[in-house]
């Protein structure tokens, strides 16, 4: 039970791209195909699991003026490290999200997952917030991923989903498009879930 | 002339914000402002030209003892330390400036922008003066992007905006067509 309330409070109520607008950079950047938005996701969301129990586990070892620096040094060793594995093993990814593998030391849903949660929780529930808050930024970007690829070079996954000769939106594939795609999920992310939010209701009701 | 293209391609054709998609987060989170936007874009590219000058000459050093892999950790605790050392160094100096500065450079930090330029500079297989310049002309163009985006931004706040789009979502819609404007120059 406990399970399934972490992993939808970090895949959907606290999801880290459409509610708390973190990781904005990879997101935007490396989405042109959904395969990227898998591979960035869950390259992500191994740095943040690995990190978040480092962290959880040292938590009574690491004096807290200096935690920011010791988090950092932390973080930015298993981003070494999953970056060397997917030099290894998935080349090709690697080559595609390029500059962004490194740059996820500076994503700030890692270090505020370690100063707003590993800090103050057990390893197990640590790893379990890595896994879905990872989760959720990973959803988030294989969506993005998905909408780009289909409208902006007509398939999903690298499977053609029209003819050769169907021109698509190529400007969803270019940077333009990430803003475009982002900005329009978000708010209809917004419209939907205001409308289920019962308290805003009733003061658009009185309003009325 | 190639350091007048490395100038011009980083504010135009390789903008940081709208080509490259670095340091979207104080794109966002500053450009409410046009003042604080031009706080912010100074203190990043002070940052960015000393950190880009940094990490080059210490890349010679990993070359050197071949620890190429330790690149990612010793950059971002060069650019921490840097940040600290910088927001020290100016409290002392120039409190003016400092106070001016201030509250943007603890959040440089994590601004990947900075670690960004680092890197690319050795992807890019720059020298020394080359780094200097692409973080010059990187920082314009991260300061045109802002105080573009906060212009407008600034008018929009009086406009009526469908309420979905409040916020953050009509900031991206806007930046998509100004990226528009930017692909201009590439196409």
């Amino acid at each position: 039970m406990s399970i399934f309330k972490e992993l939808k409070r970090g895949i959907i109520l606290e999801n880290p791209t459409f509610r708390l607008v973190l990781g904005m950079c990879p997101t935007l950047a490396v989405t042109t195909l959904a395969i990227n938005g898998i591979g960035m996701g869950l390259a992500t969301t191994a740095v943040l699991i690995g990190s978040n129990v480092a962290i959880a586990a040292l938590k009574n070892l690491i004096p807290s003026q200096v935690r920011i620096p010791c988090y950092i040094v932390i973080i930015s060793t298993f981003v070494t490290i999953i970056s060397m594995l997917m030099e290894a093993y998935v080349y090709p990814l690697y080559e595609a999200l390029g500059i962004f593998l490194p740059l996820i030391v500076v994503n700030c849903i890692i270090l505020g997952r370690a100063e707003a949660y590993a800090s103050k929780h057990s390893v197990g529930m640590s790893a379990l917030d890595g896994l879905a808050i990872g989760l959720g930024f990973t959803l988030s970007l294989t969506t993005i991923g998905s909408i780009r690829e289909i409208l902006g070079a007509g398939s999903i996954f690298g499977y053609a989903l029209v003819g050769e000769n169907v021109t698509m939106a190529t400007i969803f594939s270019l940077p333009p498009g990430a803003f475009f795609t982002l900005g329009t999920l978000m708010a209809i992310i917004n419209a939907v879930t205001r409308k289920k939010s019962p308290r805003k209701k009733a003061v658009a009701k009185r309003e009325a | 002339m190639g350091l007048v293209m490395i100038f011009f391609g980083a504010i135009f054709f390789n903008n940081f914000i709208f080509n490259r998609f670095l340091g979207i987060c104080p794109f966002l989170g500053v450009s409410k402002r046009l003042d604080t936007s031009v706080g912010m874009g100074i203190a990043v590219g002070f940052v960015m030209t000393l950190a880009s000058t940094l990490t080059w000459l210490l890349q010679k050093l990993l070359d050197l003892w071949h620890v190429e892999y330790m690149q990612t950790i010793v950059y971002i605790l060069v650019i921490a330390a840097l940040v600290q050392f910088v927001e020290m160094f100016l409290q002392k100096v120039s409190p003016t400036l400092h106070k001016a500065l201030g509250v943007y450079l603890p959040l440089i930090t994590t601004n990947c922008a900075i670690l960004g330029i680092a890197i690319l500079n050795i992807d890019l297989g720059y020298g020394l003066l080359e780094a200097v310049i692409h973080s010059l002309g990187a920082s314009v163009g991260f300061t045109l992007a802002m105080v573009i985006l906060a212009g407008i931004r600034e008018k929009l706040e009086l406009s009526d905006i469908p309420e979905a789009f409040t916020g953050i979502p009509i900031a991206l819609i806007t930046a998509g067509i100004l990226a528009m404007a930017f692909t201009g120059f590439v196409l």
